[in-house]
């Protein structure tokens, strides 16, 4: 029975004003002790316009958030298939132990001989990354998966100005995230895109007619982002170290093969890794992330400032290029030290795991997805034969002639109570679905989703494209008009002028 | 392993659904020789109580901000952050969510993104921000990055008040761009003056930055400077550390900036021994399209309900790749949250409060130890930090307040390690979570010290 309520809300899905449209002067959700009225020395720059803030009571933005919360949907909702982003479980023993005022409440700036604990919490947490990757050296500074790759090409760059070549070429498969492309140009090289195979991986007779004496190396993810690992990633690696390049190897999909691949034994020179996706920090609706590269030997004088060692007298944080250590970091890439939070939280996270469990976590999450695979492939149309990794591909020539599109699909999914999988990337595969279930998932779950899609497919089949394309139906917001927020945008609230 | 669902018999069943033998089968892809087959050389699987007592047995050699008095700044404040904010942000909701690319499902993202956007543009005095970068130091290396591609030129000035991070943070991320980074360091006992940053503005100056307050604490009026560059055709870039301070100072809009990033972290957020943190960035309409990262806007669904969304990504990486205005993906999402929480409880009151008691503290402070023998404040103005001479090296005076308990400040030369003539000076902040028994304790040991 549907009917409109009073209100707007509808049982527990509860509409919420803009927190700016509740206020009351006056109110507050903070008691803070009286100003003394002492005279600011402020040089005369005494704010006199009024800020805009609301006034709410601590009640009220409880409320507000809380109230927020329910209209999102996150891993701890359900089940969270987002392809190339690794949804797994966000353990909150890493969240309790980030708290740890002897860990959270740390200032950057404190003299080394209070932070020894922090410094080797650093320590130990690259310790971890270096044994799993097989590789000599880690940088911890950079902030997320992006900055990751911006480390690892400023070091190329800054290799290759040492050995004073000129090298600006880089390749990028068509498959890559769009990060990659945009890291290289923003390290001044161009970028040249290499075509993929009819399985999905790199053209190594295109990749190889691109080499030259300006390539400034490659950048391949492997697990590649179709899902598959790159058979030739040795052959890869030779060919670009013969043309005097570099590999750089984007880390995204590490979470398939930690504990049962080594990266440093695939011939890599750099891989940042994502430590919100393979090693469980959350996501948080967006961020914070954290990109911690590994490097080789060739590469490892140029990682940037800050880094930990350590000597006769404890831990020590080198925060200078001018450290007499024969080293030529290419500069510094964030205030301070590196996302320490989540360094924590990663810690926490594989120490849980151990050895044995980060192999049977990496095992799982290739299980999961060809189960996945194999329960979908006679109703949804595979990208590329053979096992995948921990995601699984579809393009869309399943839905041809339904006039049902991939977005039409995946809206319809969210109806049925799941997060939908990535779509429309990457960009080889046309109307793309990507599929990652990742290792906390269980069989149920899957079986659960399989046959919700397998409903839809029979449902698309069936001639329903107007059921498709005005879904979702049952969320708290149906589809949103992004042409028209783009087209006008409106980025702030602002008070109704008289 | 509590984390995995799966049990043997699952594996098995699910081994036969796909028709491989084993595991490893599926790995058959990776080439000979390359596939381990035994973990690797480290520990075991530990129950929760082992890796907790593991991890704070390392807590444990740390000195906790909190736990002595605690003076230090330089781009991290220690200020309360109410209960609440913690709560909310640990709600899964928020804390297990992705980006928001799936708004029919992501609205509590989508509309605190909003509220934090709103927040950032009121306290900055600008028109629009985005929802968030990764911290103060990059939001300084885009601000410049985007001030050259709006102004299609390729050098910026730096004033010598800016934090040492962010300059070496824009001198890195300029450094492959062909953008020249210019301006000298500065000079605790001096300020730039407009005419100095004006000798050095020409014809490709995209941009003049300044901190505001300065990285020496000090509060500068910036209204003639924003004039000269824009007679000249350059930005002005207004960085702060510090958001509390936009509570009681006047904010950077309010002289003209073009564009006013910098650190978010003293609201809602901990410590955390540097990040993560949030990245603020504002700046105004009219240059809103050349904005690297993310941005929320408000829209309809198809029942003509209000409903955000994110917008104007055909600036960003995924959909223009080497054209993008910015690598950025991932930002500080949760960061921002906890900021929009704490403001939201603050509300204007609580903001101009803070703020307040801020400045009130610290000015107490200045005037206890500009009475300690040795100790000179060299500041005229300032906000909660300040800068003060001492008649001994900084570094060894803020050791041995350590060994009497008290985190005294940053001394310069941890900022500056190559300016021997700054060894004497330390950097102090206050703020409203230090006593009046913090402020005699960090007098009593300064004055032993200097003794």
């Amino acid at each position: 029975m549907t009917f409109t309520t009073h209100t707007g809300n509808r049982g527990l899905v509860l509409e919420e004003k803009l927190i700016f449209e509740q206020g009351q002067p006056g109110r507050t959700g903070v008691d803070l002790p009286e100003p003394k009225g002492t005279k600011t020395r402020f040089g005369g720059l005494d704010r006199d316009e009024d800020v805009g803030l609301p006034g709410l009571s601590e009640p009220q933005v409880v409320r507000h958030f809380t109230r927020m919360s329910q209209k999102n949907f996150g891993i701890d909702s359900g089940f969270f298939p987002l392809g190339s982003c690794t949804m797994k479980h966000n353990p909150r023993l890493n969240e309790k132990v980030a708290r740890l005022p002897g860990l959270s409440d740390l200032h950057p700036m404190q003299p080394e001989s209070t932070v020894q604990g922090a410094l080797e919490l650093i320590d130990q947490c690259a310790h971890w990354l270096l044994v799993l990757t097989g590789m000599p050296a880690v940088s911890m500074s950079p902030a997320a998966g992006a900055q990751g790759e911006l480390c690892g090409m400023m070091a190329i760059r800054a290799a290759l100005d040492a050995r004073g070549e000129n090298r600006r070429r880089v390749l990028v498969p068509e498959s890559a995230h769009g990060t990659n492309p945009a890291t290289a140009a923003a390290c001044g090289f161009t970028v040249d895109s290499i075509p993929a195979t009819e399985d999905g991986r790199v053209d190594l007779a295109a990749f190889e007619a691109k080499l030259g004496d300006d390539v400034a190396g490659i950048m391949l993810t492997n697990p590649n982002t179709c899902g598959l690992f790159e058979r030739d990633v040795r052959k890869i690696a030779d060919l670009v170290h013969e043309a005097g390049g570099y590999f750089y190897c984007d880390g995204a999909n590490f979470n398939a093969i930690v504990g049962r691949v080594r990266p440093a034994d695939l011939g890599i020179d750099a891989m940042h890794i994502n430590l919100h996706k393979t090693f469980s920090t959350p996501h948080g609706g967006g961020g914070p992330g954290s990109g911690p590269v590994v490097f080789s030997d060739a590469l490892a004088p140029y990682a940037p400032i800050p880094y930990v060692v350590c000597n006769d007298n404890g831990f020590h944080l080198v925060e200078t290029a001018d450290e007499k250590d024969g080293n030529k970091p290419f500069g510094r890439l964030k205030g301070f030290h590196g996302q320490m939070g989540m360094f924590i939280r990663a810690l926490t996270y594989m120490k849980s795991h151990g050895a044995d469990g980060l192999r049977q976590a990496s095992g799982d999450a290739v299980l999961n997805a060809n189960y996945l695979l194999a329960r979908l492939k006679d109703k949804l149309s595979v990208a590329f034969p053979g096992y995948c990794m921990h995601e699984a591909l579809f393009d869309d020539s399943f839905l041809k002639d339904t006039g049902v599109s991939t977005l039409d699909f995946a809206k319809a999914i969210i109806d049925e109570g799941f997060h939908p999988m990535t779509m429309y990337f990457p960009l080889v595969v046309h109307g793309a679905l990507l599929i990652e279930p990742t290792e906390t998932e269980t069989k149920e779950s899957i079986d659960q989703f399989c046959d919700a899609l397998l409903s839809l497919v029979a449902k698309a089949e069936s001639g329903e494209a107007e059921f498709f394309k005005n879904a979702p139906y049952l969320t708290p917001r149906r589809r949103l008009d992004e042409t028209a927020a783009a087209r006008k945008p409106v980025l702030r609230w602002k008070p109704e002028t008289a | 392993m509590r984390y995995l669902p799966l049990t043997r018999a699952d594996r098995a069943a699910m081994l036969e659904a796909i028709g491989a033998s084993s595991v490893d089968e599926l790995y058959s892809d990776v080439p000979d020789g390359a596939l381990l087959d035994a973990p690797v050389d480290l520990p075991s699987h530990l129950g929760e109580m082992q890796v907790e007592r593991d991890m704070m047995a390392l807590a444990a050699k740390n000195v906790g901000a909190s736990s002595v008095p605690s003076f230090l700044g330089a781009g991290a404040y220690r200020h309360h952050v109410p209960a609440t904010v913690d709560y909310i942000i640990q709600r899964g909701e928020f804390l297990t969510a992705y980006t928001p690319y799936q708004p029919e499902i992501a609205q509590g993202t989508l509309q605190y993104l909003f509220e934090f956007q709103t927040q950032v543009a009121s306290i900055t005095g600008m028109d629009v921000a985005n929802a968030s970068m990764w911290d103060g130091a990059t939001s300084c290396a885009e601000a410049v990055l985007m001030a050259c591609r709006a102004t299609r030129r390729k050098k910026a000035v730096l004033s010598g008040g800016v934090h040492p991070h962010y300059r070496e943070v824009t001198e890195t991320y300029c450094q492959y761009s062909d953008t020249e980074v210019a301006g000298r360091d500065g000079n605790p006992e001096q300020q730039a003056s407009v005419e100095e940053l004006n000798d050095l503005i020409d014809d490709q100056t995209a941009c003049v930055v300044v901190q505001y307050p300065d990285v020496f604490g000090r509060v500068q009026d910036h209204t003639q400077l924003a004039e000269v560059c824009h007679a000249k055709g350059a930005l002005l870039v207004v960085v702060f550390t510090e958001a509390v301070a936009f509570g009681a100072i006047k904010s950077p809009g309010s002289f003209g900036a073009d564009i006013v990033c910098g650190e978010g972290q003293s609201i809602g957020n901990a410590l955390n021994y540097g990040g993560p943190y949030v990245g603020l960035f504002a700046t105004t309409q009219k240059l809103v399209r050349q904005m690297p990262g993310r941005l929320c806007g408000e829209t309809v669904d198809q029942d003509g309900k209000r409903g955000f969304v994110l917008t104007l990504s055909t600036r960003e990486q995924h959909i223009r790749r080497e054209k993008a205005t910015s690598n950025i993906c991932t930002n500080s999402g949760l960061c921002s949250l906890a900021f929009t929480v704490h403001m939201s409880l603050l509300g204007e009151d609580g903001y101009r409060r803070l703020a307040t008691l801020n400045h009130e503290n610290a000015c107490k402070a200045a005037d206890a130890l500009d009475a300690v023998p040795g100790v000179t404040v060299v500041n005229d103005s300032f906000f909660n930090e300040f800068t003060v001479k001492l008649t001994k090296p900084a570094a060894a005076v803020v050791e041995t307040l350590v060994s009497k308990g008290v985190l005294g400040g940053v001394p310069l030369s941890r900022l500056y390690p190559n300016r021997s003539d700054l060894d004497n000076y330390l950097l102090i902040a206050v703020t409203e979570t230090n006593t009046d028994e913090d402020i005699a304790a960090l007098a009593d040991a300064l004055k032993e010290a200097l003794a």
